[in-house]
């Protein structure tokens, strides 16, 4: 099956067996391998990507269906070179040991800032219809979809809440 | 995965006309299609039909099937007047699954059985008449209520106990019937002799939205107890509305996940508290009530006092009683 997906602001057209999911035509067929394969059923976030701004698991979505939308990947969000603030924090901090689940958590944590900046409430925020707190807890609970096998977790949180403000995160207690 | 044909549809027509598998999120269905447990020889996706608003008016809430779990949590109105409902969605999956997952399709998750799960197993769901191998084996997670001798599998969905609690009816839209308006309790068959039959649902018929009443009176609350807490699936959990007026409990819905193959509501345990003040020996009656016809089957047996003490808890906490 022929599509267009427009990845990183571009358009990229692919010729595909329809099974293909989201992951593996980025890194199969387009050679964006930022994105990586870990359990390959939603498990453990290692393969998130932005669609429309919304933090997903590419494993779990098939490329053929998201031909209308914007893909964004970790190779989208900063370069070697050029690094985002959320990447150069992760470097300061450590927020990695073996690495290969770095940038799932660095693009989760992206579309997590921008569910704060909605004003999104959490399964730990006390109250349901107030601007969220942007603390370690709830850090914590909205990342849980990005597993760390290295349990580098002290650093990824510090490195998210270093990052934030120059990530321009704007909707929270913290940041106002 | 094996392989099948993809059909875009463009309106409802088509996905009665295409016959097949309906596909939106995906979230479930791709990951039991990786598995071969599904293996549709046609999908059909769904997710250009116009059943994404969310539309409110006097007296009800119309939730279309394609709206996510994470904007359907993050909704003004539900945050605010059907709590129990962002809550319960909330406290489910994680925030990557969460933004793909629709209403719809949250409503017909697979069950996450063990057996059901691995294909060199027996399973009477994935493989009918093949047998149970769950019913002496691992059934920590499975069932103690609504089941049969064929299956105890639970329904794993968190929102599904928040709607059948706030009286949800699912809209849908079918070749033969026309629009219906169904209650969860005529959406959901209960397993018997035939536990691959989970809802009414024929081929290409499609839920089209989800409807909820106007929001109820008094106090809301959902709690859910799971091995970690964090994206797990309950063990037993408790979607609660209660109101009290002058010292008595006025109204009262409770249903509850993690116990049955279906979101479990029993009238039986509201009449208990309807009209009475609430008191830690009201909520034992009713929890005698829930738990009566409840059947453990080894590994399971816990979640027999753990239901009792969730629910006990939740009435205490929604009533002030100590």
């Amino acid at each position: 099956m022929k599509v267009t997906l427009n990845v990183n602001g571009e358009g990229r057209e692919l010729d595909i067996d329809p099974r293909t999911t989201l992951l593996d035509a980025l890194r199969n067929h387009l050679d964006l391998t930022g994105s990586k394969k870990g359990c390959d059923h939603g498990q453990c976030g290692a393969c998130t990507v932005l669609v429309n701004d919304r933090r997903i698991n590419a494993c779990l979505a098939l490329a053929v269906m998201h031909e209308d939308d914007e893909i964004t990947t970790i190779e989208g969000l900063g370069q070697p070179g050029a690094l985002s603030p959320l990447q150069r924090a992760f470097v300061q901090h450590d927020g990695y040991q073996c690495g290969y689940c770095t940038p799932g958590q660095i693009v989760s944590a992206k579309g997590m800032m921008s569910e704060f900046d909605l004003g999104w409430p959490s399964n730990v925020s006390d109250d349901l219809t107030a601007i969220p707190d942007f603390s370690r807890t709830e850090i914590r609970e909205r990342m849980s979809g990005n597993l760390c096998r290295c349990s580098a977790y002290p650093g990824i949180c510090a490195a998210i809440e270093d990052a934030a403000p120059e990530e321009g995160l704007k909707n929270t207690k913290a940041a106002e | 995965m094996k392989p099948f044909d993809y059909i875009r549809a463009t309106d409802p027509a088509a996905v009665q006309q295409a016959g097949g598998r309906i596909i939106a999120g995906g979230t479930n269905l791709l990951d039991l299609m990786k598995h071969q447990i599904e293996t549709p020889a046609t999908l059909v996706d769904v997710t250009r039909l116009e059943m994404t608003e969310i539309e409110q008016s006097e007296n009800s809430l119309r939730i279309g099937s394609l709206v996510t779990n994470s904007e359907l949590a993050a909704h003004e109105t539900v945050r605010r007047d059907y709590s129990v409902l962002s809550r319960a969605l909330l406290a489910g999956a994680t925030g990557q699954l969460r933004n793909k997952a629709t209403t719809g399709g949250n409503l017909l998750q697979r069950t996450r059985c063990p057996y059901f799960y691995d294909t060199t197993q027996p399973c009477n769901k994935r493989a009918p008449g093949s047998g149970c191998q769950a019913m002496e084996g691992a059934n920590r997670i499975l069932a103690i209520l609504g089941a049969s001798d064929k299956c105890i599998a639970t329904h794993p969905s968190d929102m599904a106990v928040a709607m059948r609690a706030l009286d949800a009816r699912i809209e849908v839209e079918s070749a033969t019937k026309g629009t219906e308006l169904l209650t969860m309790d005529e959406f959901y068959v209960l397993p018997g002799d035939n536990p691959e039959v989970e809802t009414v649902l024929q081929q290409g018929d499609l839920i089209t939205a989800v409807h909820l009443p106007a929001a109820p009176a008094g106090r809301q609350s959902y709690r859910k107890v799971r091995d970690r807490s964090s994206y797990a699936f309950a063990l037993v959990s408790v979607a609660a509305i209660v109101n009290t007026e002058g010292g008595k409990i006025t109204d009262a819905a409770l249903a509850f996940g993690g116990l049955a193959p279906r979101p479990w509501r029993d009238s039986g345990v509201e009449e208990v508290l309807i009209g009475e003040a609430p008191s830690e020996a009201l909520f034992d009656k009713a929890a005698d009530v829930l738990v009566a016809d409840a059947k453990g089957h080894g590994d399971n047996d816990f979640k027999i006092p753990l239901a009792r003490r969730t629910m006990k808890a939740v009435l205490s906490e929604l009533t002030g009683v100590s």
